[in-house]
């Protein structure tokens, strides 16, 4: 939890705000939602924004994140500010970037994710991604978890994702506390490693 | 032997252009002529056109659909690469986790057989070019039980034949995965990618690869050949045909519009093979090696005549022939063959280790596939040359629509 201390971007209140609208979404949603389905353009600026190809890599217990692809339809760009779901008590929007000594390293992005008029943000290992900070449950593969996200103008999108077995995405964290060790070994689903 | 040059000489396609290419400016090729220099020109400016837009359709474009009535890879036409792969389940993998396993490896399926990347794709790229890639899964005895759903009775391994010379690591399994595409890399990655999500539920118990006529060599539709040189398969009912649906789909509870498979790895001694004489040969299976007619007929797909003799009095497809001994005077007792060839390192003293996987699928083992190999059993002068190591029995599933999953009407 001493993520906590690293984020003071965001007062408590709205943080707190955020959360119990996202519980609300979260419990009208989809629970049927298939892992194949993407969500329908919701309810974010213009309904402009669509998510596709969502995953959430597997893991035990602690960190996690999620990955896809934020398009944006409309002809105003559009920033998401924050993101909420039952899997986590906190989320943060991260970026990937070099630090001094050229590791690469995530941190939160100031501002939140902008995704110009027209244009696709990929979050995917290795770049922009969605860190879920502290696991609720252990997030096992084929499982679903529902995300809010939350516009500038407060207005709000909602997306399911399936969990997947992911060996990959273990940046380094900034300031190197906590270690952030999203790795095979941390999941469930350890295994020799890959053998191709 | 003109044809090599008038090939060259033509440059009709991107592949002679490079090659040409290199041969002229090395100046290897010498008083061609005139002749050459219009090739040259030919073979270059179809170079330079393939760079941009392929001539003819790629078939690594080529998709068939995922979702429908029937899961794909069955009434497909046989692609060129087939890849067996079986899986145990893990120990503590229950009935909610099977749900978990094939709500991804569907999504997964779906994806790459339409030439789209699987979420979590590390490779994405490999996944662009499909080929026909069809991704076909089957549920064995302890999938069912663990489903805790009704197994069909037939839903068990197969009895032992005397022939069976079975080695348990190409037998059995809980989870079958037949992944068949024209192209090889195509199949690995697809392999790869299902297997990464398997893992976390199940284990690899047995893996097996095979193949086909690579995509072009030959028409489209001709009937495979085995590495003994014989046509398998004609006798095959066709898909799209009333016929082929009787004999193929199951119709009952979970596995309405899903069907059996059995996979036999049948070891092909071509060894021994070598020293039997085509005329042998011929008489051992009742067909032509030539064009897979009957021993009694012209054309491939002629009807045998088991009731033709030699002038002495004996039948010309022989008692003992493998045609005469699968074939049933029960209609019922049909099956559909879809097998592959495997070639594998060779061992000891011998310098071939082949054969068949033997793949077929059928409404009702018991009913349809049980009888003709109790037949063959008893007697098939084939078995001389050939023995079974591998066994596994399969239920396989419907297909299912977008939006649900392979299984699910067993596993919701």
């Amino acid at each position: 939890m001493s993520a906590w201390l690293t984020t003071s971007r965001r007062t408590t209140t709205t943080g707190l705000g955020l959360l119990l609208a996202a519980a609300a979404l979260t419990l009208a949603g989809c629970a049927s939602e298939s892992p194949t389905v993407d969500a329908a353009p919701g309810e974010g600026p213009d309904q402009s924004v669509a998510f596709s190809d969502g995953w959430v890599k597997a893991a035990d217990s602690g960190m996690s994140a999620a990955f896809g692809a934020l398009t944006n339809a409309g002809s105003d760009d559009v920033t998401v500010v924050s993101a909420t779901t039952e899997a986590s008590s906190m989320l943060e929007l991260h970026e990937t970037v070099a630090n001094e000594s050229g590791e690469m390293i995530m941190r939160e992005i100031e501002g939140g994710f902008v995704i110009p008029a027209g244009d696709t943000l990929s979050l995917e290992p290795g770049g922009n991604h969605i860190m879920l900070m502290d696991l609720s449950d252990p997030l096992e593969a084929g499982e679903e978890v529902t995300f809010t996200l939350t516009f500038a103008d407060d207005s709000t999108y909602e997306f399911a994702a399936p969990v997947k077995d992911y060996s990959g995405a273990n940046e380094s964290y900034e300031g190197g506390e906590p270690e952030m060790d999203m790795g095979s070994d941390s999941m469930g689903s350890d295994s020799t490693g890959t053998d191709g | 032997m003109p044809a090599p040059d008038k090939g060259a000489r033509s440059g009709r396609n991107g592949m002679s252009g490079p090659t040409r290419r290199q041969l002229l400016l090395g100046g290897a090729v010498a008083g061609v002529g005139a002749a050459a220099a219009i090739g040259t020109d030919h073979a270059l400016s179809s170079t330079t056109s393939s760079a941009g837009e392929p001539s003819v359709p790629l078939n690594g474009q080529e998709t068939v659909p995922f979702h429908g009535t029937h899961q794909a890879g069955i009434d497909t036409a046989a692609q060129a690469n087939g890849l067996f792969v079986a899986l145990d389940l893990l120990d503590g993998t229950d009935r909610g986790d099977l749900v978990r396993m094939m709500r991804i490896l569907t999504d997964d399926a779906a994806r790459l057989t339409q030439g789209v990347p699987a979420l979590a794709d590390s490779e994405p790229e490999l996944a662009l070019s499909p080929a026909r890639l069809t991704v076909t899964f089957g549920f064995g005895p302890g999938f069912v039980a663990r489903a805790q759903g009704q197994a069909p009775a037939w839903l068990k391994a197969l009895p032992s034949f005397t022939v069976d010379r079975l080695l348990p690591e190409f037998c059995d399994g809980d989870l079958l995965l037949q992944i068949a595409a024209d192209d090889p890399l195509t199949v690995a990655h697809a392999a790869r990618m299902l297997l990464k999500d398997a893992r976390s539920f199940a284990s690899v118990r047995w893996s097996q690869q095979g193949f086909r006529r690579a995509h072009g060599t030959v028409k489209p539709g001709t009937t495979m050949r085995n590495l003994f040189g014989q046509v398998d398969g004609t006798s095959n009912p066709s898909p799209g045909t009333t016929d082929f649906d009787r004999v193929v789909w199951n119709a009952e509870g979970w596995l309405a519009g899903g069907t059996s498979a059995v996979v036999r790895r049948i070891g092909m001694d071509l060894d021994k093979w070598d020293r039997l004489d085509r005329g042998g040969r011929e008489q051992s299976v009742g067909r032509y090696l030539s064009d897979g007619a009957p021993l009694t007929g012209t054309d491939e797909l002629d009807e045998p005549d088991f009731a033709a003799t030699t002038p002495i009095g004996f039948p010309v497809i022989p008692e003992f022939s493998h045609l005469r001994r699968a074939r049933s005077e029960n209609e019922a007792e049909r099956i559909f063959r879809r097998a592959y060839n495997y070639d594998e390192r060779p061992t000891g003293e011998g310098v071939s280790r082949s054969g068949l996987i033997f793949v077929s699928f059928q409404a009702d083992v018991e009913r349809q596939f049980v009888p003709i190999q109790r037949r063959l059993d008893q007697l098939d002068l084939l078995n001389e040359w050939t023995v079974p190591v591998g066994s596994a029995v399969f239920a396989i599933p419907p297909g299912c629509s977008e939006g649900g999953f392979v299984g699910d009407a067993l596993l919701t």
